[in-house]
């Protein structure tokens, strides 16, 4: 197969082929969200210990998983975008910021929420606690510094600074509940320990966890390309496409 | 299957606040999201239109 990639490098071709890909992954993410949900509540049992509290970390962990997978994402877009200059790149980036917060925020308020009732408080200064707080930070501090910068160019840059220094932290976080003895559980799956929990537990984890990650694929294809509309506007590209659209009704 | 009542299952074992606090606002910060790109879209397409009759 020879696909030439630097075709869709440009967001003229792009902007096409990501509306053809996004109904794709939002059905796949409706779908195995569905499973994932019937798993958490029908099928996974009860936990021994935590009684149905538990089942919190059905959307608790999988928003964690995501909010680093996401960031991990983001600086690897924003690095290509500074390497390369190609704006796609730093477009891409720019797209999958806000989606990460929400991750980071769903986390962080989950796991507040399995904390009061299994800890007996909402907040703890712990390492994994305090890390995932600082990613919400950067996540903000991205979108805000990149909101604040007029030049598109310009902000790319500087936001691709911020993301790229900021990745130091997402190992932090990852590795907070080994490196320090912190309040927060260890890792929920080991690859080098066969997993604690029971499988159905697993399985529902693992699928929430892949639901969340075709939402987040689907969400940033659509504000990636509301971003191309944006900042593409005076092109002839983005006004002979919004021509059509008031004959076609869409686009 | 886990549940003896549909009253049981929303009770979620006197956990009911934290576990549906929890999936609510998962899903409400989804359903915000997709609205608010939505507006978005119908906003950027309405100003590059603008501009294209110029």
């Amino acid at each position: 197969m020879n696909i030439n990639w630097f075709k869709y490098s440009s967001p003229q071709t792009f902007y096409p082929l990501a509306g053809k890909m996004t109904p794709w992954f939002a059905w796949l993410a409706t779908i195995l969200a569905a499973a994932g949900l019937y798993i958490s509540f029908v099928i996974a049992p009860t936990d021994f210990q935590q009684g149905e509290a538990y089942r919190i970390i059905f959307v608790h962990v999988p928003a964690a998983w995501m909010s680093m997978v996401i960031y991990i994402v983001m600086a690897g877009w924003a690095a290509l975008g500074l390497a390369l200059n190609a704006r796609l790149s730093a477009m891409m980036a720019q797209a999958l910021a806000p989606t990460g917060a929400i991750f980071t925020l769903i986390a962080l308020v989950t796991g507040s929420l399995w904390g009061k009732p299994m800890w007996g408080t909402w907040w703890v200064w712990d390492a994994r606690l305090t890390s995932e707080l600082i990613l919400l930070f950067l996540y903000l501090g991205f979108i805000a510094l990149q909101a604040s910068i007029d030049d598109p160019r310009k902000a790319d840059r500087a936001g691709a600074l911020l993301a790229l220094v900021g990745v130091v932290n997402v190992p932090i976080i990852y590795f907070s509940v080994t490196w320090w003895n912190t309040l927060h559980q260890g890792s929920s799956i080991n690859m080098s320990a066969a997993p604690k929990m029971a499988s159905t537990m697993l399985l529902g984890m693992l699928l929430m966890a892949l639901a969340f990650w075709m939402y987040t694929v689907a969400v940033a294809l659509i504000r990636v390309r509301c971003i191309m509309l944006e900042r593409e506007r005076s092109t002839d590209w983005v006004k002979q496409l919004s021509a059509k659209v008031a004959v076609e009704g869409r686009a | 299957m886990q549940w003896a009542s549909w009253s049981a299952f929303f009770n979620m074992g006197g956990y009911a606040f934290y576990v549906w606090f929890s999936f609510g606002l998962t899903a409400l910060c989804m359903a915000w999201e997709v609205i608010a790109l939505r507006k978005r879209r119908v906003e950027a397409l309405r100003l590059s239109k603008l501009l294209a009759q110029d």
